[in-house]
């Protein structure tokens, strides 16, 4: 556990009254991939709060030992070692989709725009999207939004990805296009905490499965084919079961 | 209507309409530049600023601009603070304007999913980089079909300085109407020139507003 | 307080008479509010109509309101008729009359506005159910548009109230006025008048707009 990339001890994040994470713990290795799931609230919540997008009440979040923390001096570089994939893609509406990737390597990384744009060009090819450089986000489907949203936390080199549910929105034909882009990121030996409800792709892709209950964990499991299978505990089971016809 | 009496008042109409312009125009900048500043204000939320801003909104935006102007005309003076005709309205239409500009800066402001500031900071851009290169610029296009209605607004409420004995149209056409009775060709003109300044303004707010609804980043 | 002229306001029926100028400008704005809500609901319809005709006679009446001074229309009504059409209006109606084509036209635009935000979805759907056109605007359209209309209709009532003080500049005594002549008439002792009586001016205005805003918003956040 010394050596862990990232590393979660006692995190602990309440809206008001209602405790959303209750003191939990969690490390990922580098080039693991952590699927969170397959239920349970709190785990969008826990994405946002490892990369400091909320306040929380206590506990630590630490990447390679360096804390990271929503007043902390180094965020912004803390932030640019997690790349982070959302849900809505939240593409930037008023540029297009090159610029979208480049925005932050020129103005936060201040690389120079020719190397930049060379490895921008050389991503969007890698997801084939090659084509749509020149392209405004909404004359994009759903799917290639999310292709170019991969696109844009990859070209920052983070060291950790953290992807939110980010086949939830899509249509079930554009799911497979954006997890193949996930699949061949983790044979790359990606690092990735990932929450998902796409079953056959976490049981696909995860190299440990953990399930939240209430705030903590309550099984995880470094088979992941075993874990669907054969699920530990009743809470699992019953979950699995709603997947059953 | 005689129109050799029109022909002859046009110069005078003309250098009312110039007047009007500038300090109009002058006005205008001023109320962008305090909408600005106030719709920022209270975008971040700053302590102390934001209620100020407040405060200083709720009341231009609920009193009129013709008693604003006669408390600057004639009661500062007696405070000691003299403000001369062309500055106070300036002055006046810039605070009052400012008022409206941060409201509609702020509405396109709010308008702007939170999410996009997030997702900005998440690739390492602080709170700032992300308010100047994602939000700011989103917020802006947004607001300009209600910028260019407060610009419209502020341009025909130039009228009202005629009152504080500035030479704009209405004082002109007072003036005339007074010395030689010529009403009806003293109005036309009156009607005439106030077209001539704001149906531009008008045709191009609306042009550009089309734009931006069809821009390509749309909707 | 003395040298800031707050005396003399309470000088005789001074602060009466300021009440009563005030009284002047808001009646002149209430009347024409409420024609202008009555006049704006039919205009509003109409311009959601079919006629292309109609829908290009309010677009340039709307463009006309836009982009001409309240009180040039002032003019153009007090005077101007006078001199063309030998019609003698009193102030008043004058007032009346343009502040109503001021705001029949912003309020058609905005009835037309809520009309057209309500989705096609909501007539149909309310059809399918086997309501009648009738029952359809009763019970489904209206009460929606009202919802967004209410919050709309009270800021115009502001938005008049900080217009109608013009009145003055065709003669009419509203509170401006009454203030001018109060500081007129007590030039000699009370030289700093003008201070005093413009600012209490001022927070009479802001006394009467700010709650009604204040219940606009209101409104219109918890109907939105």
């Amino acid at each position: 556990m010394g050596n862990a990339l990232l590393e979660i001890k006692g995190l602990k994040k309440a809206y008001g009254e209602h405790l959303v994470l209750d003191g939990l713990d969690l490390a990922v290795d580098r080039g693991e991939v952590v699927v969170i799931g397959p239920s349970g609230c709190g785990k969008s919540t826990l994405l946002r709060c490892v990369n400091a997008l909320e306040d929380i009440q206590g506990g630590e979040v630490r990447l390679n030992g360096e804390l990271v923390r929503r007043d902390g001096k180094n965020i912004s570089q803390m932030r640019q070692k997690i790349g982070m994939v959302f849900q809505s893609y939240d593409l930037f509406p008023h540029k297009t989709i090159l610029e979208n990737i480049l925005l932050a390597p020129l103005k936060v990384q201040k690389r120079p725009r020719p190397e930049a744009e060379g490895e921008a060009l050389e991503l969007l090819a890698r997801v084939g999207l090659a084509d749509r450089r020149d392209d405004y986000p909404r004359q994009l489907s759903g799917g290639q939004k999310q292709r170019v949203a991969i696109v844009r936390a990859l070209i920052m080199h983070p060291e950790i990805l953290l992807l939110d549910e980010i086949t939830a929105a899509l249509d079930p034909e554009m799911v497979h296009e954006v997890l193949q882009v996930v699949l061949g990121l983790a044979r790359s030996g990606s690092t990735m905490l990932i929450v998902t409800h796409e079953m056959a792709f976490a049981r696909a892709i995860a190299d440990r499965v953990v399930f939240l209950e209430d705030g903590h964990i309550v099984e995880e499991s470094r088979e992941p084919k075993a874990f669907f299978d054969r699920p530990a505990t009743e809470r699992a089971r019953q979950f699995l079961r709603t997947f059953e016809y | 209507m005689d129109v050799e009496v029109m022909r002859s008042y046009l110069p005078l109409y003309r250098d009312a309409l110039l007047l009007t312009l500038r300090i109009g125009w002058q006005g205008v900048l001023l109320a962008l530049f305090i909408g600005v500043v106030c719709a920022v204000i209270l975008h971040l939320r700053l302590p102390v600023l934001r209620q100020i801003t407040a405060a200083y909104i709720e009341f231009f935006r609920n009193t009129p601009l013709l008693v604003q102007l006669f408390f600057l005309y004639f009661a500062l003076p007696k405070l000691g603070v003299r403000v001369g005709a062309a500055l106070c309205g300036v002055l006046g239409l810039g605070l009052l304007g400012g008022a409206y500009m941060a409201e509609t800066i702020r509405g396109g402001l709010e308008s702007i999913a939170s999410i996009q500031s997030e997702s900005a900071q998440s690739l390492g851009m602080t709170r700032m980089q992300a308010f100047r290169y994602v939000i700011l610029p989103q917020a802006v296009s947004r607001s300009v079909p209600g910028l260019v209605a407060n610009v419209i607004f502020l341009l025909k409420e130039t009228s009202v300085f005629s009152t504080i004995s500035l030479m704009d149209l209405m004082f002109t056409a007072k003036d005339l109407i007074g010395m030689y009775a010529k009403t009806l060709e003293c109005l036309t003109l009156l009607v005439v020139f106030y077209l001539i300044m704001l149906l531009p303004v008008s045709v191009l707010g609306s042009l550009v507003e089309r734009r931006l609804r069809h821009a390509e980043f749309g909707p | 307080m003395r040298s800031l002229g707050l005396d003399v306001l309470w000088k005789g029926k001074n602060f009466v008479r300021l009440l009563g100028g005030l009284w002047v400008a808001v009646r002149i704005s209430l009347i024409s509010v409420a024609i202008s809500i009555a006049l704006g609901v039919v205009i509003g319809v109409l311009a959601t109509g079919r006629s292309r005709v109609f829908k290009a006679v309010f677009r340039v009446y709307l463009e006309i309101v836009r982009v001409m001074p309240q009180m040039v229309l002032l003019f153009v009504v007090y005077f101007g008729t006078t001199r063309v059409f030998g019609w003698d209006l009193s102030a008043e109606f004058s007032a009346i009359l343009v502040f109503s084509f001021w705001g029949a036209a912003e309020m058609g635009d905005l009835v037309r506005g809520a009309l057209i935000s309500i989705p096609r979805i909501q007539y149909e759907s309310a059809e399918a159910l086997g309501l009648s056109g009738g029952q359809v605007y009763r019970y489904v359209i209206l009460p929606q548009t009202v919802r967004r209309l209410i919050p709309l209709s009270i800021n115009l009532i502001t938005r008049m109230i900080k217009t109608t003080n013009l009145v003055m500049m065709i003669g009419m005594v509203e509170v401006l006025k009454v203030a001018q002549q109060i500081i007129e008439a007590n030039r000699q002792s009370s030289p700093n008048a003008a201070f005093g009586l413009f600012a209490v001016v001022l927070l009479l205005y802001f006394a009467i707009c700010w709650p009604i805003s204040r219940l606009a918003g209101y409104l219109e956040k918890r109907w939105a």
